[in-house]
């Protein structure tokens, strides 16, 4: 029986660990977070038991520690330092290689992976981040077909967040923190004296499908009710905050700012902010070969504009400055990538300031220049 | 049809070192026997006597320069070489060996030697390029044998390896790994280290101990704010950078910032 698609339906845990078993039983490779060595990270889950249930997170500047709630939620914890683009835009892929033999030579192009991925507990802002990835990768002509890969027939289920992180701003960024579309299936956790639950909303097909397979009962008005709350009272609790909708300008007009200079002295240039990023894309081509030349292969990996060989043009680097290279990374996410894209490039993940190791706060360098800048 | 082209020829030549990157290339045994029709390999280990003699289309070099007759040595293997690689971190920045040029030299070999009168060596370590023009540094203490075959492979095939000179953070995030700085609150040097060895010590939980040098950009002053954060105190920030690239520009400047 279809379900409506206004209808919230409530999923005990039991149903959602069918969820799950039914996703591997149509033969998807499912990911989710799971605990390990100190981070909330993503991995591929065999079940429930998988999620890092009890645990959340303390989040600052160059600052992260898992720590316990004092209740089981599956979902209870931010962002950590991985996101959905190592499965969807993996950081290391060869694209093809050639072999030669005699006068003949054989190409083989990458391997595409056979199943589909589930990915589960995806964030509002990483709904917006695979949106934003998508327009990079599938717009226009020449879509990437690695990605495409990848992407085509990827379920998501979404999470929507109880807890905002230490550094998220995704409500400044209006990317979040409640998940609006994008998602195959979005959940809200509620954990009250009727027990632990999940409101389910669907948002396509194949959502409303495996909802309608999946043990549920409709929601109460009073539990949509407090599902909202839950919602609204992350967005209040952010831990940043960044005023988003004059940053273009703002910043195209400041780029001899002596704030570029002085964030330069900090930042370290060790690209982790890029790696981190959920949105950040680009790639470095390597060419391998072997000792008779025999066989060559080509790769890409990710690469960040925090590195020298980034802008080698002709004859050398033209960002030899970390002030050239951190400005090109600000002015990139937050004003020319509403150029280039068409939205920010920039979610509120906050994962950059918390994985940048001297803890550089990107809503703050906005801040100082904003405060002192050209305006 | 490509003409019959004689087989290229492969030296590797050791100064002052462990043989640990010696020990990298022999690893890659299996790599190089499959081809072993295809270049001809010569070493020259511990080759202190005998005098050097053929053409080389590609040297690799490991070890520093400790002596007067290695000062002399090396550019000889250069005049032989059409392509010059030195291999690790004696070879590239002077070794651990490089301790020597922070000291009295003297102190050392009559600590070390009972009769130091018998010993001639240079007050200094140093690498290579202080002495001859290098083609390419292959970083590392030992160098990693993916990247040292990598190398092998760009240079007889005329192409530029692809190795990079980013940090260390960067392989540390493409594999996945958690930061130990950041998560653990474990001093690393991987941001101000060269990339190479995989992020090797940081998947093992351990900070990583700057033995690929530094990278092409390192801002040692500002990671050494979050060191002290994380307790380091002067002592330490004078001796995490005294280690196998001690004498490297930026690490050598880093730890005269700290006193011992
Ligand atoms: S720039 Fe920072 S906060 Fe914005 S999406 Fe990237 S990692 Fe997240
Ligand atoms: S910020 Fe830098 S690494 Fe990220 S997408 Fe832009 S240019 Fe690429
Ligand atoms: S901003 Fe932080 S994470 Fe990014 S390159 Fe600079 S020091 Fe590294
Ligand atoms: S563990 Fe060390 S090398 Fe890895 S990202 Fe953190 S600081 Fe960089």
């Amino acid at each position: 029986m279809p379900t409506d698609a206004d209808q919230l339906l409530a999923v005990t845990l039991d149903g959602l660990s069918g969820l799950i078993a039914a996703l591997i039983r149509r033969g998807y490779r499912v990911a989710g977070p799971t605990v390990r060595d100190g981070i909330i990270g993503y991995d591929e889950i065999a079940s429930l038991e998988d999620l890092p249930r009890g645990w959340s997170d303390e989040q600052r500047g160059g600052h992260y520690r898992l720590v316990r709630r004092d209740d089981e939620a599956l979902f209870g914890y931010a962002v950590g330092p991985h996101s959905w683009k190592r499965y969807l835009h993996p950081p290391l892929l060869q694209l093809w290689r050639a072999r030669r033999n005699g006068d003949a030579t054989a190409l083989e192009s990458d391997p595409r992976p056979r199943e589909r991925f589930a990915f589960i507990g995806v964030r509002s802002c990483e709904l917006h981040a695979i949106a934003i990835q998508d327009e990079v990768f599938l717009r226009g002509r020449h879509a990437d077909p690695h990605y495409r890969a990848r992407r085509d027939g990827a379920v998501l289920i979404a999470v929507n967040c109880a807890v905002a992180g230490g550094t998220c701003f995704c409500a400044s960024m209006k990317t979040g923190p409640r998940a609006t579309a994008g998602f195959d299936i979005a959940l809200t956790e509620l954990i009250t004296d009727e027990g632990h639950l999940f409101l389910a909303a669907s948002g396509t097909d194949i959502g409303r499908e495996l909802l309608a397979q999946t043990p549920h009962r409709n929601a109460t008005p009073e539990q949509a009710a407090t599902a909202e709350k839950i919602v609204d009272r992350t967005a209040q609790r952010m831990g940043r905050q960044m005023r988003s909708d004059d940053l273009h300008d703002l910043l195209l007009r400041n780029l001899d700012h002596p704030r570029w200079s002085e964030v330069a002295d900090r930042c370290l240039s060790c690209g982790n902010c890029t790696m981190v990023c959920p949105t950040c894309f680009c790639t470095a081509v390597e060419d391998s070969s072997d000792l008779t030349g025999a066989e060559v292969s080509r790769s890409r990996r990710w690469d960040s504009c925090f590195s020298v060989d980034f802008s080698y043009l002709h004859g050398g680097s033209v960002r030899q400055s970390v002030r050239s290279r951190y400005r090109q990374w600000m002015t990139h996410k937050l004003a020319t990538w509403h150029d280039q894209f068409g939205s920010s490039g920039c979610v509120g993940c906050g994962r950059c300031i918390t994985w940048c190791p001297v803890g550089i706060d990107i809503t703050e360098e906005v801040r100082a220049i904003r405060e002192s800048g050209h305006s | 049809m490509t003409a019959p082209h004689r087989r290229p020829r492969l030296a590797v030549w050791k100064f002052a070192s462990c043989d640990g990157c010696q020990l990298s290339l022999l690893d890659c045994e299996d790599e190089l026997l499959a081809v072993a029709g295809a270049i001809d390999i010569a070493y020259f280990p511990e080759a202190t006597r005998g005098a050097v003699s053929g053409h080389y289309d590609l040297s690799l070099v490991e070890g520093s320069i400790t002596t007067a007759h290695d000062a002399e040595r090396i550019r000889q293997v250069r005049g032989r070489s059409a392509r010059l690689v030195t291999i690790g971190a004696c070879a590239t920045s002077g070794g651990i060996q490089a301790l020597r040029n922070f000291a009295d030299i003297r102190d050392f070999t009559a600590a070390v030697y009972a009769r130091p009168d018998y010993i001639s060596t240079l007050a200094t370590s140093t690498p290579i390029a202080g002495h001859v023009a290098v083609d390419f540094e292959l970083r590392g203490c030992p160098v990693n044998k993916r990247q040292l075959l990598e190398v092998i492979c760009a240079f007889l095939a005329g192409r530029r390896p692809a190795v990079a000179a980013h940090s260390v953070c960067m392989e540390c995030k493409l594999k996945g790994n958690l930061c130990v700085m950041v998560a653990h609150g474990t001093a690393c040097l991987g941001p101000v280290t060269h990339a190479g060895c995989g992020a090797l010590c940081p998947a093992y939980h351990r900070g990583c101990y700057g033995c690929y040098g530094p990278q092409e950009t390192p801002n040692t002053a500002s990671l050494g704010g979050s060191l002290r954060a994380l307790g380091m105190d002067e002592r330490a920030l004078h001796r995490i950078y005294r280690t196998f690239n001690a004498n490297a520009e930026a690490f050598r400047c880093e730890s005269d910032r700290h006193a011992d």
